[in-house]
């Protein structure tokens, strides 16, 4: 049993780090709440002033809004679609047994370490560009007109990239998952005549649920969140095209100098992240306490 | 009985996971490869894949053009300031929480966690506000002080991942012995753990360097990290494949290395231990 003494140790070096969060988690965001019902543009110069829902009115009701929730939902599905059944395939491929399987497994990782402005500029330059492109030149080879990626599909290009970036993480947290699979049971399936098919559907489905559920929620709250890639390569465009709602706040804010209507839009991202959020921490809490 | 594996399928499976590995990793070989060529080459058609004149001349060019160490050395100094600051706050409170847990431990990591939840963009406004009202605008403490906020949370969840597993019993064994609270941490706990602060070190420094939200936003020219000022190539002038990629692969470089490292740490630390 700790004693008296070993607790009050321990509530004064917890205190620090409590002390900072809360802070962290109250000030700033007591601030935005409170500009959120006022108007208050950053150029105008004059003091800012009560307007209750206003700010939440515009933003809810302008057509952008909209279209940054259409754009902000097809990015998460897509990139989770692809890094999701890509992330499954890859760790069954990497889970067998090959030669040089340290080094692939170094490769395979890598872009999960590139940093966001990096991938997206060497895939809009080096690879999308519809003149000096890589995939141009292979067009090219075909005999097929060049394609401007970022102006006729500018969605599917930023799930690509950001799909690129993140499906290492999907591949290794659902390849350690299936290396912690008891590999006598599938023997004992495989004994008793079970196929490829059957043993992937019975038993290492079910036993990779747990982690394709972690995978989906913890990139959902990043990908919500994807910022970098569209500010470098698409600047939210052509038109709104690929403003998500990230960008939406981000622009409505620091380029518009609308601190009230950007503060508003903040608080609806906080809102949408947190219902995301609570499914994740659910599942965190029920690992703590096992 | 272990699973026999026949050197056809084997074969079969390493040229597969072999190509797949290739075409992953295909556009950062590309970058360093393209950093190696004159401007000319790097749009040559077809592309040159190997044969072409190596040069370092955009190297040189970089750093004299735009004082790229200027922008590395602020990328040094905001991850690892950063993540030095977070674990000085984090080591205590995640000691105290594996070690002398109360009936509220549970609550206090989950809510640390949901900190971490909070997407960014929902503090942007009162951030950049205060960082212009205090000056802090634009310079590499303010964007360690950030830095420190947003991966405490990590910081203490790794920790105290790390430190529950260390034995309770050696600690008591050491108080039987008499060993004071400071001894106890000094040459019991410390020795036992340092791999885990090790990696959460390795595995923090690389999340604050790739950070690409707060680095744009709050900073300009002075202050700017590597992530900002890669982005300053969004809108070039002149033919600038070749410098980019130079820029790119010096960026990427020492992190893509740290990364190599750190790969387990990885999933245990970005899942919060719910996948170990």
């Amino acid at each position: 049993m700790a004693t008296a003494h070993a607790r009050g140790a321990a509530r004064v070096m917890l205190s620090p780090a409590v002390v900072v969060l809360l802070l962290w988690m109250i000030v700033p965001l007591g601030m935005t709440i409170w500009f959120s019902f006022q108007r208050y543009g950053l150029l105008s110069g004059m003091p800012p002033e009560w307007t209750g829902l206003t700010n939440y009115r515009y933003f809810l009701t302008d057509p952008a809004f909209f279209t940054s929730i259409k754009n902000t939902l097809s990015l998460v599905g897509g990139v989770l679609a692809i890094t999701v059944v890509g992330g499954i395939l890859l760790a069954l491929l990497l889970d067998q047994a090959f030669w040089g399987q340290g080094i692939v497994r170094v490769l395979v990782i890598a872009p999960f370490f590139v940093m966001p402005t990096v991938s997206a500029l060497v895939w809009k330059n080096m690879f999308m560009n519809p003149v000096n492109g890589l995939f141009a030149y292979v067009a090219k080879l075909f005999g097929a007109p060049p394609f401007d990626f970022l102006a006729q599909a500018p969605m599917f290009s930023i799930i690509v990239i950001v799909a690129w970036q993140w499906l290492p993480f999907a591949t290794l947290i659902l390849l350690t998952a299936l290396q912690s699979l008891d590999s006598e049971q599938l023997e004992a399936a495989e004994m008793d005549g079970a196929g490829w098919l059957s043993r992937f559907v019975h038993i290492m489905l079910p036993h990779l649920t747990r982690a394709i559920t972690v995978v989906i929620l913890i990139q959902t709250i990043f990908l919500l969140s994807t910022f970098a890639e569209i500010l470098v390569t698409t600047n939210g465009g052509p038109g709104t095209a690929t403003t998500n709602l990230t960008y939406l706040v981000y622009a409505q804010s620091l380029l518009q100098f609308d601190v009230g209507g950007g503060a508003a839009g903040g608080i609806v991202a906080v809102i949408l992240a947190n219902i995301v959020a609570i499914f994740l921490m659910r599942m965190i809490g029920k690992n703590l306490e096992a | 009985m272990a699973r026999s594996v026949t050197t056809r399928r084997k074969t079969v499976v390493t040229i597969l996971a072999w190509t797949v590995a290739f075409l992953i990793f295909f556009p950062i070989l590309w970058t360093v490869l393209t950093s190696f060529k004159s401007e000319g080459d790097a749009i040559a058609s077809p592309p040159k894949f190997l044969f072409f004149d190596w040069t370092l001349e955009n190297y040189v060019t970089v750093q004299e053009r735009s004082d790229y160490f200027k922008h590395f050395w602020n990328s040094v100094v905001m991850s690892v300031g950063s993540t030095l600051a977070a674990l000085v706050l984090a080591i205590p409170a995640a000691w105290s929480m594996a070690f002398v847990p109360g009936r509220r431990t549970k609550d206090l990591l989950m809510w640390m966690l949901s900190t971490k939840m909070m997407p960014a963009v929902g503090v942007l406004v009162p951030m950049y506000l205060i960082f212009r009202d205090t000056g802090l605008l634009d310079t590499r403490t303010g964007l360690v002080i950030v830095l420190t906020l947003i991966n405490l949370p990590i910081v203490v969840w790794m920790l105290y991942t790390y430190f529950k597993e260390i034995p309770a019993e050696i600690l008591e064994a050491a108080r039987m012995d008499g060993a004071s609270l400071r001894s106890e941490i000094l040459y019991v706990l410390t020795p036992m753990a340092v791999p885990g602060i090790a990696s959460t070190l390795l595995l923090n420094i690389i999340l604050a360097w790739n950070e690409a939200f707060w680095t744009l936003n709050l900073t300009a020219a002075k202050a700017a990290p590597l992530t900002a000022f890669i982005a300053s190539y969004s809108s070039p002038e002149g033919l600038f494949y070749a410098k980019l990629s130079a820029a790119s692969t010096m960026a990427i470089a020492p992190i893509l290395i740290m990364g190599w490292f750190s790969q387990k740490q990885l999933v245990r630390g970005l899942t919060f231990g719910a996948v170990k």
